[in-house]
């Protein structure tokens, strides 16, 4: 197999994975947990899409923009409702409460839309090859889409009052509290927007190839792979990591059956646990 | 129907074995642990194919199944050794999976995602379905019994009391010149080993196993066994896993009657009951039904912190 075609392939699926990557790390930058109610929140965003393009015939735009939109919201209500009184009792029962959460919202979805696989309305169009590696018109589509996101997130964290307010929250808590930002609003920021994210991502994923409620939980091993290998609460790191991540499954290719792409992952997580604790780009000591 | 009441009893005494592999790693020495559903297929593919392939007797293949687990227990816990506790939730999470996959892709050693099916059972040619069903029953409430009373002397010995202490303030104990990190290995490697060999008396009750069966679902309920009949409680992990197999498939029973729904639909609500359930466990009684046991008999309970300091425990 041509191992620059793997490269590419890897580059555009850690390009789709760094979404939801940045979404994990930012909450866990400013809620200080592992909130692994990311993968249902995946899963919503990709139906929330689905509905939007091939039930109302809205084109991918759109409906990737009503993805991020459901997702966020559904993380923001699931978050104050449900996981903020955890937050008092400690990481762990929050974390636990959060894969309780997975599954219950993974069921619900389960409960409207069935088991059955679903595929998203999308034109037909021909691969482009250049210089003898083949890349899918939407593939690319997915890569421009994270590039342009990935940039918009960049822009709010470093240029906007509340994106500063928010790394002052995740970099110094009580210091932050001192300056009069009210941490509150911070956290419903990085809930909407982590979840948007995770659910702007689970809609990516499932472009590729299809969806079905499971899509969230199976995309969960890659996305904290790529937070963890790039240092959690670091958000370059999160791109870094999921760049890492995509690439390594593609190139486990050579090696592996298809079906360990997700092993990959874990090993990746052990791998950077062992050698390099904080991760490639992470300042925390352990 | 005796037969059913009598394999949930089974069941139920499995889950009962798991919450207290669990109460050892969580509830004494407070290691999270979200992948101990890998620790049950570990042990329980270990012994299905070790007596199939080699046909050696069921209470070793049992056994090995317990020590490659416990072995697997071992190996995660150095590696997060010096990690804070929420990489070793998401170890452990990947942990399962992991195995999930790997169960799922060695054909050759695990038969795929069909399974292994004819896993041999104690007598169970010689007996009826109903005997059998009553001799299983015998056998796990033995086991329960045995390791029961092996927890409550874990829990009571200085072993017990030094993982409760790393539970509380592990720096305390690193002070007082007890090595923390060993000490955490061998409460995981225990539970973990005890959560094997309930995965082996699974596999050799049902006949069958296959990779669908070590879902993360698997993981919440009996982590809520545990939360529901008392953290750090030997007592309460077992009453604990009783009530939730009385949850369990008592909603079996009610979701039929729901109306217009599919039973992909009713096995969904189902799923979401028990997470719902989970989530308000833990929300608003963290103690559960049996709180651990307060041995000291002069010193009081500390007041009102007794809520905090279990907290902590998670």
């Amino acid at each position: 197999m041509n191992v620059l075609q793997l490269i590419a392939n890897g580059i555009m699926a850690g390009s789709i994975l760094a979404i939801p990557a940045i979404g994990l790390t930012a909450m866990y930058s400013v809620l200080r947990f592992p909130n692994f109610a990311i993968a249902s929140h995946a899963t919503v965003g990709a139906f929330a899409g689905w509905v939007a393009n091939s039930v109302y015939g809205f084109s991918v735009l759109p409906s990737l923009a009503i993805a991020l939109l459901i997702s966020g919201l559904v993380g923001l209500l699931t978050d104050e409702l449900i996981l903020k009184p955890f937050r008092s009792a400690g990481v762990i029962t929050t974390a636990i409460g959060s894969l309780a959460l997975t599954i219950g919202l993974e069921n619900v979805v389960r409960l409207f839309f069935g088991n059955d696989l679903r595929g998203y309305d999308l034109p037909l169009a021909r691969d482009i090859i250049v210089g003898g590696i083949h890349l899918g018109p939407q593939q690319l589509n997915n890569l421009a889409v994270s590039i342009v996101v990935m940039a918009l997130v960049f822009g709010f964290l470093f240029f906007t009052r509340m994106g500063k307010a928010m790394r002052a929250v995740a970099d110094n808590p009580r210091l932050a509290d001192i300056k009069g930002i009210d941490s509150r609003i911070v956290a419903r920021i990085a809930s909407f927007m982590g979840m948007g994210l995770a659910g702007l991502g689970g809609m990516l994923i499932g472009l590729d190839s299809s969806i079905d409620p499971l899509t969230g939980f199976r995309s969960m091993l890659p996305i904290f792979a790529a937070a963890v290998v790039g240092g959690l609460g670091s958000i370059p790191g999160a791109v870094a990591g999921a760049l890492v991540i995509g690439i390594a499954e593609e190139l486990s290719l050579l090696a592996l059956p298809a079906s360990y792409k997700s092993a990959v992952a874990f090993i990746a997580i052990m791998l950077i646990l062992t050698l390099r604790p904080q991760g490639l780009f992470g300042r925390e000591a352990n | 129907m005796e037969i059913y009441i009598i394999s949930m009893c089974v069941v139920a005494g499995i889950y009962a074995v798991m919450a207290l592999g669990l109460n050892v790693m969580w509830g004494m020495a407070g290691l999270v642990n979200l992948g101990l559903v890998g620790s049950a297929a570990a042990g329980a593919y270990t012994s299905a194919i070790l007596t199939k392939t080699f046909a050696i007797p069921i209470p070793l293949g049992i056994m090995a199944g317990a020590i490659v687990a416990a072995a697997v227990g071992a190996v995660l816990s150095l590696v997060t050794r010096r990690l804070k506790e929420h990489y070793l939730a998401i170890v452990t999470l990947g942990f399962a999976e992991t195995i999930r996959i790997v169960a799922s892709n060695e054909i050759w050693l695990t038969n795929g995602t069909d399974g292994i099916s004819g896993i041999a059972g104690p007598f169970r040619a010689d007996l009826t379905p109903f005997q059998y069903n009553l001799v299983y029953l015998g056998i796990v409430l033995l086991v329960l019994l045995g390791l029961y009373v092996c927890c409550q002397r874990i829990s009571y010995s200085p072993l017990g009391r030094v993982l409760r202490a790393v539970r509380d303030d592990d720096m305390v104990v690193s002070v007082a010149g007890k090595n923390a990190q060993s000490f955490k290995l061998k409460a995981f490697s225990i539970g973990s080993g005890i959560i094997g060999l309930a995965g082996g008396l699974y596999a050799h009750y049902t006949s069958f196993i296959s990779p669908d069966l070590f879902v993360p679902l698997l993981t919440l309920y009996v982590k809520l066994s545990l939360l529901v009949g008392g953290v750090g409680n030997n007592r309460g992990a077992v009453v604990g896993a009783a009530l939730i197999i009385l949850i369990l498939e008592g909603s079996r029973f009610v979701v039929p009657f729901i109306p217009y729904i599919s039973p992909a639909q009713g096995a969904a609500i189902r799923e979401l009951f028990l997470s719902a359930t989970l989530l308000i466990v833990l929300r608003f009684r963290v103690t559960g039904l049996i709180p651990e046991p307060h041995d000291h008999p002069v010193i009081p309970r500390p007041g009102t912190a007794t809520a905090g300091t279990s907290i902590k425990a998670f």
